[in-house]
């Protein structure tokens, strides 16, 4: 490329293309007035391409890029960090097509383009993001291609160039696979604002799991080590709340006070579950365990209830390994100012409840012994008071709804004495008041129950309406023990899904419905060649890499070792593709190829055939040097002119390529 | 710039060092020449360096946003610079390279020098340039066809008369994709003749006197058909009766004879010009004479010291008139 050769039109027009190439897939992520201003400037610059005007002048391109820079500042109230730098750098593309003069502006529209492909993974790196970005490089390169010479038509262009990114793809399965994978991030991230992204929040109120339930966006995928666990012991511990106002359940505890779990735990247990859990991004810091692990994932620990936490809001895809073991006792030494949290209710509100609740406590009391009025903790009698509990919410024949009617300013009262109908929160959300109320330790737990095993992959697909709320009620002796509510008076929701519980006719996600079979195996289908490529190429990390290495017998990989193996591993393709590329087929004519032979073996004799002689000329020269073999020399000679200069028809030629070859032996 | 100077010999210096050596052999070099794997050199442009410091970023924002799409990106571009260096290599590799023709000139005007690229491959090579050793100036470009040869002509400005010598030639190509540029040193032993530059202001034609023997000034002479003889190959061709020929085609070629071509003759001569006339001048006139002589149609001879054309007209003997003036005096002698 001579950096100052001028840009043509049709250079122009490629230019034009690759930016809209790169520029679309952008869309959706910047504002509607920057996308309009990227729309204008390049309808602009096609039209001035269209009639070839001229650009316009610097001093008209230096207010205009000031004023872009200004508008995405305004925007943003900032210039660093993900989304503003990508607006940026699109402002800064499209005005610098306005600015297309020489072939070194052309160049730097290129490269801006390359990087804005990057741009596209930051926020979609699925298979068709994948796809659309394979189509935006390929177009990039062709311009690129055009800027050094523009004679070709544009699909010779983009052919030649699909059939170099083909060639070069053997050296990006290797790099990808070999180059040494630094975990990144390299330098803090700039917190951008919030995306919006589903899942469970730090709070709880009436309806709002309810709400979940209609969506079927992944929580997140699991890949156990052995067998399933039965669906009712997948209960995935999220947040735990323990501050309610009468309406909200609210997280208390947000930060990491233990590195490790402060439970005794025997992961060597027959009934220890070991599996891999890949999370995605929900812009919290939760990370869903299985009860109960026997330590938190790296970069993560425990607040004082019990919750895991990642050190940073996870924002990007997540996967971590754990060991499990099923009722795991936890929480039997729980400081008093826990316990006393798990105990506060509002001073007012619900009388109807808090009167039920009193009963079981004088009950349970008179049972143990220890007097009948008083409301004092009586650690004996918190057992016999959750059994109250649990039989009084049976027979309250409470109903599981998707679709729960408004509640009043008493909401528990509402809910178990007037409608009667629920979803999980609301039977969690009155149970712990109605046990806070008789004086037991108890709190909310959210997160998820069950999944569904993708048959296709083996991977147990989590699902937003697969969220779930239950409680946790501390007993003396034995720690916190998981009650859930739900599960006393729709057993079904436990053991089989949330669907088989919820009355027909209820709108429940389509493709939750188990009557669209044959949706359900596309979806599947779907899926499992989404988590393949989540699991194998985004998520093809230092860890990953290492145990893929391993696998391969290369013991413990180190950037030395790999480095050299990278290194040979490209030498021995680019030999091979040197090879190949400058393997010259030789096509020459069979007669010639004779010749050819017959001047080499002359040429050993001393006797150097030029080109500008004819074969008989050179014959008569030959002969001269070499007597002995003068008439042979002479036949040849003239079989050969024949050949070449006579009229022959094709299988006349054959035989005379014979009688030629004998002619050649005979000298 | 002054300052500059010496920095920009060394460089030079270190250059044409780098050359001779890449050469191998004394320039000139035999022909045809082969670019053979050896002699082709590969280097990234200025371009290919900023597109590895454009992969270098990208490669940053893989690592620091943990971009597996983007490792993805980088790599795969990793991947193209790495075939586009086996493309633009290949693009010179295995090219023949053969001396053309250098048609002659007269001073002040461009010197073509032909060269004829052979291209056996079933793919076209584009984008090949032509450029002196070391020049600034414009490069030529030249597409050699697929199974076939192509030319590619090289211009220099001339200013004497003389013999000119193609001076080194640099071969580059950057396709396909400008990043990289493959390039190999040519020095085919080309010549090319100069001729003086015709005088401007010069003398009439000398005729009269002794050196213009019967010579009259109306060149009718020229239609008196005189009769037929066996063609030679030196006869021009508008002299050939191709009449004759097409009636008998079978029979050697024939040349029409005139009568009045030999009546005129004139002789060009050294000493009809003033001593004082400095050298250059006076072979710039003698070049205009025999321009003018050649146009007038009449036979002419030219008597230089220790050189002597004997009298006659047409193209090569014009062409040996004015070789003998480009090449008098001059050191090296026609080979």
């Amino acid at each position: 490329m001579r950096i100052n050769r001028p840009v043509t039109q049709r250079q122009c027009w490629w230019l034009l293309a690759t930016a809209v190439s790169v520029l679309a897939p952008l869309a959706r992520q910047l504002p509607l007035w920057l996308v309009a201003a990227i729309t204008g400037t390049l309808l602009i610059r096609g039209l001035l391409t269209y009639r070839q005007w001229r650009l316009p002048p610097r001093w008209l391109l230096v207010p205009l890029t000031f004023i872009g820079t200004g508008l995405v500042l305004w925007h943003y109230r900032t210039l660093v960090g993900r989304v503003p730098g990508i607006a940026l750098l699109a402002v800064l593309l499209s005005l610098k097509l306005l600015e297309l003069r020489v072939a070194r502006d052309a160049l730097t529209v290129v490269l801006l383009a390359y990087f804005l492909v990057l741009a596209q993974f930051m926020f979609d790196q699925g298979i068709p993001a994948g796809l659309l970005a394979v189509l935006s490089v390929v177009i990039t390169t062709a311009t690129l291609a055009a800027a050094s010479d523009d004679r070709p038509p544009p699909l010779a262009l983009v052919r030649r160039c699909a059939i170099m990114l083909l060639q070069g793809i053997p050296f990006m399965l290797v790099l990808f696979i070999l180059f040494p994978r630094i975990d990144g991030p390299l330098w803090g991230l700039p917190q951008d604002r919030h995306s919006a992204t589903s899942g469970l929040s730090d709070s709880m109120s009436p309806g709002s799991i309810a709400q979940l339930a209609q969506s079927d966006a992944v929580a997140f995928r699991v890949k156990f080590d052995g067998p399933v666990p039965p669906q009712s012991q997948l209960y995935w511990r999220g947040p735990v709340m323990s501050d309610y106002d009468g309406r909200t359940w609210r997280v208390t505890q947000r930060n990491i006070v233990r590195p490790q779990v402060p439970y005794l735990i025997d992961n060597t247990a027959r009934d220890a579950i070991r599996y891999e859990l890949t999370l995605e991004p929900h812009g919290q810091r939760w990370l869903m365990v299985l009860e109960m692990p026997d330590a938190p994932p790296a970069n993560a620990g425990l607040t004082s209830d019990l919750q895991f936490l990642s050190n940073q809001a996870v924002r990007t895809r997540l996967r971590y390994t754990q060991t499990s073991v099923p009722d795991t006792a936890f929480g039997q030494d729980e400081t008093p100012q826990e316990l006393a949290s798990a105990l506060t209710l509002p001073r007012s509100g619900n009388p109807r409840i808090r009167e039920v609740a009193a009963t079981w406590r004088v009950q349970a009391n008179s049972q143990v012994g220890a007097g009948d009025t008083a409301i004092t903790a009586t650690p004996a009698a918190d057992a016999l008071i959750l059994k109250a509990a649990e039989e009084f919410f049976l027979r309250q024949l409470l109903a599981y709804t998707l679709t729960p009617p408004l509640l009043g300013e008493n909401a528990v009262d509402d809910f178990v004495f007037g409608t009667k109908k629920g979803f999980c929160e609301h039977f969690a959300s009155a149970f712990v008041f109605a046990l806070r109320a008789a004086g037991v330790p108890a709190r909310v737990v959210a997160g998820y129950q069950g999944g569904e095993i993708n048959p296709v992959d083996g991977f147990l697909v989590v699902r937003q309406y697969d969220a779930h709320a239950w409680t946790e009620v501390w007993l003396s002796g034995r720690g916190w023990v998981r009650i859930d509510p739900t599960a006393i008076t729709m057993p079904r929701r436990i053991a089989d899904n949330f669907i088989s519980a919820v009355p027909s006719g209820e709108p429940i996600p389509l493709f939750a419905r188990a009557d669209l079979s044959w949706l359900r195996a596309v979806r599947n289908r779907f899926d499992a060649v989404a988590n393949g490529w989540n699991q194998m190429v985004l998520g093809y990390n230092a860890a990953k890499q290492r145990e893929f290495l391993q696998n391969l017998g290369i013991g413990e990989p180190d950037w030395r070792r790999m480095t050299a193996l990278l290194a040979g591993i490209c030498g021995v393709l680019m030999l091979l593709l040197t090879t190949w590329i400058l393997w010259q087929r030789q096509k020459l004519d069979p007669a010639l190829r004779i010749w050819q032979n017959f001047a080499r073996k002359l040429e050993r004799r001393g006797i150097q055939w030029q080109p500008w002689e004819g074969p008989l000329d050179f014959a008569q020269r030959a002969g001269e040097h070499w007597p002995e073999r003068r008439e042979q020399i002479h036949a040849f000679a003239q079989r050969y002119a024949r050949l070449r200069y006579a009229r022959t028809t094709d299988e006349g030629k054959t035989s005379a390529l014979n009688a030629l070859r004998r002619a050649l032996r005979a000298i | 710039m002054e300052l500059f100077a010496p920095l920009t010999r060394l460089r030079r210096h270190v250059h044409e060092r780098f050359v001779r050596w890449a050469l191998r052999v004394r320039p000139p070099e035999p022909t045809p020449i082969v670019l053979t794997q050896r002699r082709v050199y590969v280097l990234p442009t200025r371009a290919g360096l900023a597109y590895a410091m454009a992969m270098v970023v990208i490669l940053l924002g893989a690592m620091n946003y943990n971009l597996s799409l983007g490792y993805g990106l980088v790599f795969l571009l990793g991947g193209l610079a790495i075939v586009t260096i086996l493309h633009t290599f290949r693009n010179l590799v295995q090219l023949v390279i053969r001396p053309g023709r250098v048609e002659p000139v007269f001073a002040g005007e461009p010197v073509g020098f032909e060269l004829i690229l052979e291209n056996t491959r079933r793919e076209t090579r584009p984008g090949l340039q032509f450029n002196p050793f070391m020049s600034d100036e414009e490069p030529v470009e030249v597409d050699a066809e697929a199974g076939n040869s192509s030319t590619a002509i090289i211009s220099l400005p001339t200013e004497r008369r003389g013999l000119v010598e193609l001076p080194r030639i640099t071969l580059t190509t950057m396709w396909p994709l400008g990043l990289i540029r493959a390039w190999s040193y040519l020095s085919p032993a080309m010549r090319g003749i100069v001729y003086p530059k015709p005088a401007t202001h010069a003398p009439p034609l000398p005729w009269g006197g002794e050196s213009a023997q019967g010579a009259t000034r109306d060149g009718s002479g020229r239609d008196d058909f005189a009769g037929l003889r066996a063609h030679h190959p030196a006869d021009p061709p508008r002299h050939v009766a191709w009449k004759a020929a097409a009636r008998q085609p079978d029979s050697p070629l024939l040349t029409k004879l005139f009568s009045g071509a030999a009546a005129e003759r004139i002789w060009l001569q050294w000493d009809d010009l003033p001593d004082t006339l400095p050298l250059e001048d006076r072979l710039s006139v003698l070049c205009r004479w025999m321009l003018d002589a050649e146009k007038a149609g009449v036979a002419w001879g030219v008597r230089l010291p220790a050189f002597r054309l004997e009298p006659g007209s047409g193209a090569g003997h014009l062409a040996e008139g004015l070789r003998a003036l480009a090449l008098y005096g001059l050191e090296r002698a026609a080979p």
